[in-house]
């Protein structure tokens, strides 16, 4: 009995199992602790609607000026006929009807190789160039003048340069992004790098470690959550720039889509197109914001 | 015994935007092998750039800084550093962080098994071994600032240069602290060089202490060597003469001889 007192878990029951001596073991002695539950939250209801409703009030609102602006138009499509026009679109998206006229979804990834190809390159120069500039300030003074000077160029300024050297559209197009898509990084990933805390720097240094071991073991982790930033910056632009570097230069690419619908004069397609394009350029926005999220450390 | 460290007539001015800032003047002094010294003053007084000095982090304007018989023109792995804040990298482990610093200087020479073994016994030697695999937010400060001191005594260096490792700590973990420390270097017999502006941590650590007057200018004012066998325990010091007695003489050059600036310019 009185070793039943000392396993007990419970340091309370001791009074209660002094005083049940006469009372059968079993009652006393609880086979398991009984876990501790936490309480139940109850859920938020008005927390859900505080986040659910305002971006559907937002929607409906939009939604319902443009119905009541198109109610008497003839040439500016309704809400309703957008929405029967896109599940139509969609409906078939793969289809291949000659060099002009193709599916939205062919459309859709001819766009997305542009950019990934354009986009890709200017990962591939312009983040190594970052952290060159970031360490090294002899050239960091020496590149800041020509980066703030080509910087505000206009994305479409390039093209005419990508047509004369590549001689060919889908090159040029490509060009542009490359171009345009170089800047945020190189100036983020360098920003990053000369931010990186000193402290971790004097580590380096009384470590004595090899720049090979500095750049991966410190440089690297350190400034990854600038680079992220640049890179989500960049993809922005791409997917901006794309679309009209498209409908210069032409093709099969969400950019000529809304050219040659313009050009049918078909606005329900440019309509469906806008939504296309924002729709991707938000996925493309939330793929790398949960990159980032994934690789940004704690602060200590 | 022989001089270890030799720091002889070190000067150090910082050029700033608002001019030239004359931080230390005429820096002479010696540190024996195996002996704890102490650096203390005010803030501002330039114990932490003497200690940038002997780290190699910064080099003096004039003077010469001697480890071990060779000038000291930057840093290394010899002259290990404990940092104020820690200075842990926070994408790494503390075991990751520890043997960062292993397998630069024993990468060469030992193998994979002993150096992981070194990172292992270098958490065990400061009592973090449990915590080899969480990452330096998912521990408290004072274990960061132990795993600062693992990573450091992990080197094995000739001499452990800390810049007031404690400071930002509160009093019963840095109380608990120093007498870890003490106890590691009663084990391995280092050579500590030690910034502080705490006048028991000082008392129970050092055999001397450095005292230092205001900046800018700054130098040494006196040398107080503590005599006090070790082992040593804070709670009968509290009650020993020559305790109270040495702490007072710090307390005494801090406050009453060199409490003002204005005093010290006049």
């Amino acid at each position: 009995m009185v070793s039943a007192v000392f396993h007990s878990p419970l340091g309370s029951t001791t009074e209660v199992t002094l005083d049940a001596q006469a009372k059968p073991v079993t009652k006393v002695e609880p086979d398991k602790p009984a876990p501790i539950k936490p309480p139940r939250q109850p859920i938020d209801w008005r927390g859900v609607w505080l986040k659910v409703l305002p971006p559907v009030i937002g929607m409906a609102l939009i939604v319902g000026i443009w119905a009541l602006l198109t109610m008497k138009s003839t040439s500016f499509p309704t809400p309703a006929a957008t929405f029967t026009e896109a599940v139509k679109v969609f409906s078939d998206p793969f289809y291949i009807k000659g060099p002009n006229d193709q599916g939205i979804g062919w459309n859709i990834l001819f766009s997305l190789e542009r950019v990934a190809v354009g986009f890709g390159l200017a990962a591939l120069v312009g983040i190594p160039m970052g952290f060159m500039i970031g360490r090294f300030s002899f050239l960091n003074s020496m590149v800041s003048p020509l980066i703030s000077l080509l910087r505000p160029v206009s994305p479409l300024a390039w093209l005419p340069i990508g047509l004369l050297v590549f001689k060919a559209a889908n090159p040029a197009a490509i060009w542009t992004i490359f171009i345009c898509s170089i800047w945020p990084m190189i100036i983020n990933t360098a920003v990053g790098v000369q931010r990186v805390p000193s402290d971790y720097l004097n580590v380096a240094r009384v470590l004595n470690l090899s720049e090979w071991k500095v750049i991966t073991k410190i440089l690297f982790p350190a400034v990854l959550p600038y680079m992220l930033t640049g890179v989500r910056l960049s993809v922005g632009t791409a997917w901006l720039v794309i679309v009209a570097a498209e409908m210069l230069t032409g093709g099969v690419g969400i950019g000529f889509w809304v050219w040659d619908e313009w050009n049918n004069l078909n606005v329900t397609h440019i309509l469906i197109a806008i939504f296309v394009i924002g729709i991707v350029g938000l996925l493309l926005e939330w793929a790398l914001v949960s990159i980032a999220k994934r690789f940004t450390y704690d602060e200590v | 015994m022989k001089n270890f460290i030799e720091v002889q007539k070190a000067e150090m001015v910082f050029s700033t935007r608002k001019g030239q800032f004359h931080a230390l003047r005429e820096i002479n002094l010696t540190v024996a092998k195996g002996e704890f010294v102490t650096l203390i003053g005010h803030s501002g007084c330039g114990k932490s750039t003497l200690l940038n000095l002997i780290a190699g982090l910064t080099l003096p304007s004039s003077g010469a800084l001697i480890c071990d018989n060779r000038e000291i023109a930057a840093p290394g792995p010899e002259r290990a550093v404990v940092f104020q804040n820690h200075s842990l990298l926070p994408w790494l482990t503390c075991f990751e962080n520890v043997h960062l610093a292993v397998e630069r200087v024993f990468g060469n020479s030992d193998t994979k098994t002993r150096l992981k073994e070194r990172t292992l016994a270098a958490l065990e030697l400061v009592n973090m071994g449990h915590a080899a695999f969480k990452r330096p937010h998912e521990i408290s400060g004072g274990m960061k600032q132990r795993v600062g001191i693992a990573r450091a005594l992990a080197m094995e260096p000739k001499v452990l240069l800390m810049d007031e490792p404690f400071g930002a700590l509160d009093a019963l973990t840095r109380a608990h602290l120093q007498d870890e420390l003490l106890k590691i270097v009663a084990r391995t017999h280092s050579t500590v060089v030690m910034v502080t502006h705490d006048v028991d941590e000082a008392v129970l650590l050092s055999d001397r202490i450095v005292m230092m007057t205001n900046g800018p200018a700054a130098t040494i004012g006196e040398i107080l060597s503590i005599e006090l066998a070790r082992p040593r325990n804070r709670v009968d010091l509290a009650e020993d003469t020559r305790y109270v007695h040495y702490r007072k003489e710090v307390l005494d050059f801090l406050y009453t001889r060199h409490g003002h600036v204005e005093k010290v310019a006049a």
